[in-house]
């Protein structure tokens, strides 16, 4: 009987732990948001100051790369969001020919490493004579975002009940409505947490823009560049205000999916809907 | 009759704008990879198509060690992740209680911190004047050189910590399905909690394994930041050579062949894996 606690004590103990170490760069990241380097390297503590939250974008290139970063994740989401409902929908709800390898097809692009994604388009770009630039980040991005969604959204369709949608159809409606007025609202919780993933990772996405970006500068291509000469205090500020603003709309998807009060453990899916994220980083 | 057809194309209907999307961006880039890897030339002349195979065997005679480097760092880091998440997973999705929606989100708050800067932080963290790497000198837990950055711990401490979140999700969602009803079966039937453990649980968890092995392997393998801003160029992986080829040096063919065999060798051992493992679909296991 007393061998139980004990076994759980440490469980959790380790689990404490490994959150701990989870946790700590982040920590470091937003501690050196406050500090007041004397050099130009950011990497001791030497004072507190509020001065880099006060001007952010005090740093040349800074502003301009962090607003292409949060336009090309707008546009990226909003394309990859479309695109990927639209598939999740038909491979989930529907029986055709050739189903299954349009399902794995979907899935190779996670089973990819990033670093074979980007080589491959800037490979395409180059052959077919593309200049590269703010267009191709927002391809590219799309692209593997579409597979994130697809499998995010599809999570969702599968544990939803059909007889809702042929309820609708039963009482007259045509596909087109028992969408709009059933499913849609039905999965519009799960189609957010696509949508904020795809924003995240587009946001956060190095590698594959590193190759598709040409001249154009974002927000991780910056921090690459600035990490030879030293990381601006600047730059820890944007990255705890990002931090910031996708948990506040996390929290607001979770808390709008608690008003609906529905399925049990709706708390559970966003970070459900997490799980497959970023082969991508 | 109208409404049997429309019901026919509409899948077709709905996959075409994405699929399309996929074909081109995906599917066409990865073969014409091999049409780019195949040919001879260089920046200033120009590259011409003539099936030169032996860009493959070139690289690997050259690239053989960061080939094989990838392999090692991300087989090590995977290891680690297991090690390090299984009980965490385990943990939440057993005896965590109410702080179960508060851990999950706590492993999940790395993917909204830039990776850049997480890696960043790790190498302020293991700098050579700072406070982690001085204790660890004083307790003579460093090596000769004396130094934490800069070596292959590091870049596969880094690994780990960046692909650990996927691991440790995919390990809580098997775990959360498992039916607590058979486990208590199991020990009704006379099974020790070990055995349980053992015969039922670990079965039962096996598709989370699969799962978080692969997403942690497979990004791991291609990895080039960790060991650019944690290692050296003794560290250096494919991943690496890949980028540089690509973009510093613009030896296109070369870069095309390593990145091909890259995409060839993992979905190889993607298949053989699921096959070892009787996994009936991939993203059956993933979901």
């Amino acid at each position: 009987m007393t061998r139980r606690p004990l076994r759980d004590y440490l469980l959790g103990f380790w689990s404490v732990a490994a959150l701990v170490y989870l946790f700590i760069p982040i920590a470091v990241v937003i501690a050196f948001s406050f500090n007041d380097p004397a050099g130009r390297f950011n990497l001791e503590w030497s004072g507190f100051t509020l001065e880099h939250w006060k001007h952010p974008f005090a740093v040349e290139g800074l502003g301009t790369a962090f607003k292409n970063s949060l336009l090309i994740a707008a546009i990226s989401t909003t394309l990859a969001v479309t695109l990927g409902t639209f598939m999740a929908l038909a491979l989930v709800r529907y029986r055709f020919v050739g189903r299954g390898p349009t399902d794995f097809f979907v899935f190779l692009p996670l089973a990819t490493p990033e670093v074979v994604l980007g080589a491959a388009l800037l490979g395409l770009f180059i052959t077919m004579g593309l200049a590269t630039g703010f267009a191709t980040i927002v391809i590219a991005h799309t692209m593997f975002n579409v597979s994130y969604v697809v499998v995010t959204i599809k999570a969702r369709l599968q544990g939803m009940d059909t007889h809702l949608e042929d309820a609708a159809a039963d009482l007259g409606a045509n596909e087109w409505t028992a969408f709009r007025k059933v499913t849609f609202p039905l999965i519009a919780p799960g189609i957010a947490a696509a949508g904020l993933l795809a924003f995240a990772l587009s946001v956060d996405d190095f590698v594959i823009t590193n190759f598709t970006a040409g001249q154009t500068s974002t927000f991780p291509l910056f921090i690459y560049g600035a990490a030879r000469q030293g990381v601006p205090p600047q730059v820890n500020v944007l990255a705890t205000m990002l931090l910031v603003g996708v948990l506040g709309l996390m929290a607001l998807n979770v808390l709008a999916q608690r008003r609906r009060a529905r399925a049990e453990g709706a708390a559970v899916v966003p970070a459900r809907a997490m799980v497959q994220p970023g082969l991508a980083q | 009759m109208g409404l049997r057809r429309r019901r026919i194309v509409t899948p077709y209907l709905l996959l075409l704008p994405g699929l399309a999307w996929l074909v081109v961006f995906f599917l066409l880039p990865a073969l014409n990879q091999l049409y780019v890897s195949l040919q001879t030339g260089n920046f200033e002349i120009g590259y011409r198509f003539d099936w030169n195979w032996s860009t493959y065997s070139d690289a690997i005679s050259k690239y053989d060690e960061q080939f094989v480097r990838s392999l090692r760092y991300a087989g090590a880091a995977t290891l680690l992740t297991f090690v390090i998440s299984f009980p965490l997973a385990y943990f939440i999705a057993f005896k965590a209680g109410r702080f179960k929606n508060l851990m999950l989100l706590l492993i999940i708050l790395p993917f909204f911190t830039s990776y850049l800067m997480r890696t960043v932080a790790w190498q302020t963290i293991l700098a050579d004047h700072s406070f982690v790497a001085e204790r660890l000198r004083d307790v003579g837990l460093l090596g000769e050189d004396g130094r934490l950055l800069a070596t292959t711990k590091a870049v596969i401490a880094g690994i780990t910590y960046n692909f650990l979140p996927f691991m440790a999700l995919p390990l809580y969602v098997a775990l959360e399905k498992i039916d607590r009803r058979l486990i208590e079966a199991a020990t009704d039937l006379y099974a020790s909690r070990w055995q349980a453990f053992w015969r039922v649980t670990m079965p039962l968890a096996l598709p989370g394994i699969f799962a978080g092995t692969l997403l942690t392997f497979i990004p791991a393998v291609g990895d080039f930041i960790n060991a650019q801003i944690l290692g050296t160029s003794r560290q250096y992986m494919i991943g690496n050579v890949i980028q540089s080829k690509f973009l510093v040096v613009t030896d296109y063919p070369a870069a095309a062949a390593l990145s091909f065999l890259l995409m060839a060798a993992l979905l190889l051992a993607v298949f053989a894996y699921a096959r070892a493992l009787g996994a009936r679909n991939l993203e059956e296991a993933v979901v």
